[in-house]
């Protein structure tokens, strides 16, 4: 089970938590703009990295709230956590 | 029987404490401290199972946690029988029913036997290649006679009477292994005042140590050493001992689970403690110190009883006092086993020693063989005996070829083919094997977790090396390195060269050398793997099922590698090794389960009117975590009478249903109306305060989520339902938008499901019954039509009342604070007693609003229906640039004709009551596989009808009105009508209540 750092709440294990999936994933602000495939895209491409990966995570048995994560897939690390609406951190390294 | 075997004056066996337990019937003595195996052994039974596939007749073969032969059930009374224990770590305890597995009529006399004679048909692949046709007969034959012949204990018969607890503990420190590293680490660690914990699967903590009696550890005996350890450690408040715990689960970040045997020990346990206690460790740094377990060697007929390892004769003679045989020959092709017949010459046992190593080949060991003779270079060919070991055969090797045969009368043989260093955990933890051809192990490597390992599962054998590696793991593990030298005398034997399968002048078609016992897989099983094309080991062992076992192949997984590496002339770490994956021991279903089982299984929500219900007799069914009444029988009636005498009261006069199980979500703020927009293809710009209208949810790709009446209490205020099992989503849903996409709306989302109890008051007398508790409110049609809200107050109680109808009929619900809510139900169903008022369940609620042609989420729709395929598009809004689900239904697939559209089904017989899930076809002659158009999702019989009425999803469905189509039933085909999806008032009058003299046209 891993142990999820919530920045509100300080590390608590996975059970209290659901992930959200790949995070900067924003919403197309005028979807009608875009064509079928390109909608498509947004709703169901998503990437799967062997190594850093940016995902949405919510302390869904705690405070509720929504944040943004680095973790690493394949050690399941968890890098850095950041706010949602905030950019990716630029970070290197793999553990 | 007497315990002609027990060694005088020895071993950590209270002899003080003598114990009694049955074998197979027979009353068996021991002493505490023994194991099932010691005591049988200690009585000089040897023959301890049959094996799985050929039922050959086994002993024990280790004295730990890697046996895979001697597996016993083992009953403590009804209840608390299990199979499949081994006996060389079961406790003996006074009155333990044990038995042996795997033979019938008995162990002596084994019918399963004849599958020996047959074993050249039984080879690797054998049920792959012979049970492939024709395919029904697997399920109906094969299986079921291959379970039957096969197959280990018996499953038990009885609920689990044992109580089992879950504990969640965090540490700095975990150690798993109390062995010498284990011990050292642990003393390293807890210096610093670290939390540490250190388990050991073991009764007594101590590891090999326990069975060293020449050892001396800084000037002392090796047990005096063990003592001084556990006595500092105990005496450290930061230390928590676990002894009788099996650390078999190592996961992600450090979170490490061990199972605790509480009570199996002890004859008459505290009826307040659990049997076994599972923990939940969360560590900052983990010290793996699991130790290694011994290889057997591959020769012919290497698993009669008396053949076992050489490490566990050596312990069975010192630890349990027990000799396993008095004439024993070692044979080795390594140092330690040197060690092993040291001991066992010295309490008076006839030893031989057989190594394979030329004589100029053997280290310093040789000088513990005094007075023991050595036959170097030579090989084992074989054993005799039948039941047990009568004899080795060995001859010497000269030059690559094998010597004239010499049989070894005797009646124990130990063997040693090296040692594999018990990885499992760290393998577990997703760290990195690496081989060591010197060592002819995999041992740790990379570490990806906050671990390290120390001893001999690191592959270091030497006493002074694995205490002086454990101090410093311990150290570093504490954040305070540290080294400490430690002085062992004498120098541990080590060193081995590594033996697949023994040479032999044997036929190699004839020869049986066992590599897993537990599944009877034999070297030459494994060449014929390698030889029909399988290359990687992962595919060999399935396809032999080698190391596959309840044991995991703790003593063949190595074997196996090392011979597809030798005939595919490949390097071991080309071919590849397992990933050993959890548990590392088998672990009982009751220690995972813990406590969630019977009534504490599930939580379990109730509404508000819930003991009411119960008083009245109702029966209930579950909708998500809700316990919801179903419906409420009057005596003699069933199911289906009572149904329809709730559904007739709705119609003809009153009913009352507790609806409290909605979900409800206050969304509040000024931005309230704009997020309702995006998150609702409705429009709710223009819906005004004290108005009601349906919501319908949509998700992002178009599909149905959800759907609840909304209510606008205030400009800034919506109380919106959700289905019962569809609250948490919704809410869940709408705060990932909130939060994640439009964090700059000022609104707050608020569940008040438990806030609000719900009455539903429905029925032509709704308002007449209600009425006279109102206050602050005006009932009258005119200003308080459908789908409208008001606030006032119902018995002097708050409440939100709602004019809606999910029945059809004029109704209202009353949202009144959770805690008032029965009272309120009881003073209406007091009053309404005048008008025959009728508490109704789940199931007439369906019905009547089947009946109307209302949809239910998840039983209409499965997340591929959208609005239109239900009717419901003018539920969308047209003018709305945009809200969740607009793009994804401009679609060109959402707008098909041939989409599966939502229709009535009238069964052409006016009897047959559809299966709900029942497909639909257009031509019943048409070739398989025939055309299905879609499929029954509601189907009911109709009380106010009185015949059946289905609702269904049909390609096309809306343009084939009139048409005749065909479901399937459990007695073929039936005909059916395609009609409107409402049966009952399509004009929607009925809401509107009374319309003449009381009763309905
Ligand atoms: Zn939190």
């Amino acid at each position: 089970m891993l142990l999820v750092p919530c920045p509100y709440c300080g590390p608590r294990p996975e059970v209290e938590f659901r992930c959200g999936g790949e995070a900067h994933i924003a919403r197309p602000a005028d979807p009608d703009a875009l064509d079928d495939a390109a909608w498509a895209e947004y709703l169901f491409a998503r990437t799967s990295p062997k190594g850093l990966h940016a995902e949405r995570w919510l302390h869904a048995h705690g405070c509720g709230r929504w944040f943004n994560a680095l973790r690493n897939t394949v050690s399941d690390a968890f890098i850095t956590t950041y706010e949602m609406g905030q950019p990716r951190p630029d970070i290197a390294g793999d553990r | 029987m007497a315990q002609d075997f027990r060694l005088p004056g020895r071993g950590r066996i209270d002899r003080k404490k003598p114990i009694a337990f049955t074998f197979n019937g027979r009353t068996v003595g021991g002493y505490e401290g023994d194991t099932l195996a010691s005591a049988l052994l200690a009585s000089g039974i040897r023959l301890m199972g049959r094996s799985f596939k050929y039922h050959r007749p086994r002993g024990v073969l280790t004295h730990g946690a890697d046996e895979p032969n001697a597996l016993f059930q083992v009953d403590r009374g009804t209840g608390r029988a299990d199979p499949n224990n081994r006996a060389t770590v079961v406790e003996a305890v006074a009155g333990l029913t044990v038995s042996s597995q795997n033979h019938w009529p008995s162990l002596e006399h084994d019918i399963g036997q004849v599958n020996d004679l047959v074993a050249p048909v039984l080879t690797a692949g054998f049920y792959y290649k012979t049970f492939m046709w024709p395919r029904s007969f697997w399920d109906k034959f094969y299986e079921p006679a291959i379970r039957a012949a096969a197959g280990l204990g018996v499953a038990p018969d009885a609920p689990d009477a044992d109580r089992y607890v879950h504990r969640n503990t965090h540490c700095d420190v975990l150690v798993v292994g109390a062995g010498p590293a284990g011990l050292a680490a642990a003393l390293a660690a807890s210096e610093a005042g670290k939390r540490v914990i250190l388990a050991d699967e073991q009764a007594e903590m101590g590891g090999s140590l326990l069975a060293d009696l020449t050892s001396t550890i800084d000037g002392k005996p090796a047990s005096a050493f063990v003592a001084e350890a556990l006595k500092t450690l105990a005496g450290r408040a930061n230390v928590t001992l676990l002894s009788r715990t099996t650390a078999f689960g190592y996961y992600n970040h450090n979170h490490v689970v061990l199972t605790e045997r509480v009570t199996d020990h002890l004859a008459a346990p505290d009826p307040k403690l659990p049997r076994e206690r599972l923990w939940q460790v969360r560590a900052k740094e983990v010290v793996l110190a699991t130790g290694a377990h011994e290889r057997p060697l591959g020769f012919a007929d290497n698993d009669r009883p008396g053949i076992m390892l050489a490490d566990s004769v050596r312990t069975y003679v010192n630890r349990y006092a027990v000799a396993p045989g008095r004439r024993i020959v070692f044979a080795t092709n390594g140092a330690s086993a040197y060690r092993a017949a040291a001991d066992a010459k010295a309490v008076g046992l006839d030893v031989t020693l057989v190594d394979l190593r030329p004589e100029a080949e053997i280290g310093p060991e040789r000088a513990l063989l005094s007075g023991i003779e050595l036959l170097a270079g030579h090989t084992v060919v074989g054993s005799t005996g039948g039941k047990a070991v009568t004899g080795l055969i060995v001859a010497p090797l000269s030059g690559g070829s094998v010597g004239a045969r010499r049989t070894l009368a005797c009646d124990c043989v130990g063997m040693s083919g090296g040692w594999t260093p018990a990885v499992h955990l760290f393998s577990q933890s997703r760290g990195k094997l690496t081989f060591r051809t010197e060592i002819d192990a995999f041992v740790p490597g990379t570490s990806v977790q906050a671990e390290r390992s120390a001893g001999a599962c690191k592959g270091t054998y030497d006493l002074a090396s694995i205490l002086a590696e454990g101090w410093a793991a311990g150290a570093d593990a504490a954040g305070a390195p540290s080294t400490r030298a430690f002085a062992a005398t004498p120098a541990t034997p080590t060193g081995f060269k590594a033996a697949r399968v023994l040479p032999t002048d044997a036929d190699p078609k004839n020869v049986r050398a066992f590599l897993d016992f537990q599944n009877d897989v034999t070297a030459k099983d494994i060449g014929l793997a390698v030889r029909e094309g399988f290359e990687s080991v992962e595919h060999v062992k399935r396809y032999t099922t080698n190391s596959m076992a309840t044991d995991q192949g703790k003593t063949s997984n190595m074997a196996a590698l090392g011979l597809v590496s030798e005939i595919l002339a490949k390097d071991i770490p080309q071919v590849g090794t397992t990933t050993f994956r959890p548990p590392y021991t088998p672990v009982t279903f009751g220690a995972i389960v813990g406590t969630a089982r019977g009534e504490t299984f599930d939580p379990i929500r109730t509404a508000p009117v819930h003991e009411w219900a119960v008083k009245q007799g109702a029966k209930f069914e579950n909708v998500s975590l809700w316990r919801r009444a179903w419906y409420f029988p009057k005596p003699g009636e069933d199911m289906h009478a009572a149904v329809a005498r709730e559904c007739r009261a709705v119609r003809e006069s009153v009913g009352l249903l507790d609806a409290s199980t909605l979900g409800k979500i206050e969304v509040v703020g000024p931005d309230a109306a704009e997020f309702m927009n995006r998150m609702y293809p409705n429009g709710w710009t223009k819906l005004e305060p004290g108005k009601c209208r349906y919501g319908l949810m949509l998700k992002e790709d178009g599909f149905i989520f959800d759907d609840g009446i909304v209510a606008r209490m205030a400009p800034d205020r919506f109380h919106v339902t959700t289905s019962t099992g569809g609250a948490p989503r919704v809410m869940a849903h709408m705060e990932d938008y909130l939060q994640t996409e439009w964090p700059d709306l000022d609104v707050f989302l608020t569940s008040i499901t438990e806030e609000w109890g719900v009455i539903a008051v429905q029925g032509p007398r709704a308002r007449e019954v209600i009425a006279p508790f109102v206050t602050g409110i005006d009932l009258s049609p005119q200003a308080f039509p459908q789908m409208t809200v008001r606030e006032g107050e119902i018995l002097g109680v708050p409440t939100r009342l709602m004019r809606v109808s999910f029945t059809g009929e004029l109704g209202f619900e009353i949202n009144v604070p959770a805690d008032f809510t029965q009272a309120v139900w009881e003073a209406l169903f007091g009053y309404g007693q005048r008008f025959g008022i009728t508490p109704y369940g789940t199931e007439a609620m369906h019905v009547l609003r089947a009946e109307r042609g209302f949809i239910i989420v998840g039983q209409e729709t499965d997340g591929t229906v959208t609005p239109d395929d239900v009717g419901l598009s003018g539920m969308v809004s047209k003018a709305k640039k945009d809200f969740v689900g607009k793009r994804s239904l401009a679609r060109p697939d959402m707008a098909r004709a041939d989409r599966k559209q939502l229709v009535g089904l009238l069964s052409a017989d006016g009897r047959t009551v559809l299966e709900e899930g029942a497909q639909i076809v257009a031509d019943t002659r048409q070739a398989l596989p025939m055309t299905m158009l879609g499929h029954v999702t509601s189907s009911y019989l109709s009380p106010t009808l009185n015949h059946p009425i289905a609702l269904a999803v049909v390609s096309g469905g809306r343009a084939r009105m009139g048409e005749t189509l065909f479901v399937t039933t459990p007695a073929g085909f039936t005909a059916v009508k395609v009609v409107a999806p409402v049966f009952l008032d399509p004009e929607g009058k009925r809401v509107e209540g009374l319309v003449e003299g009381g009763v309905h046209a």
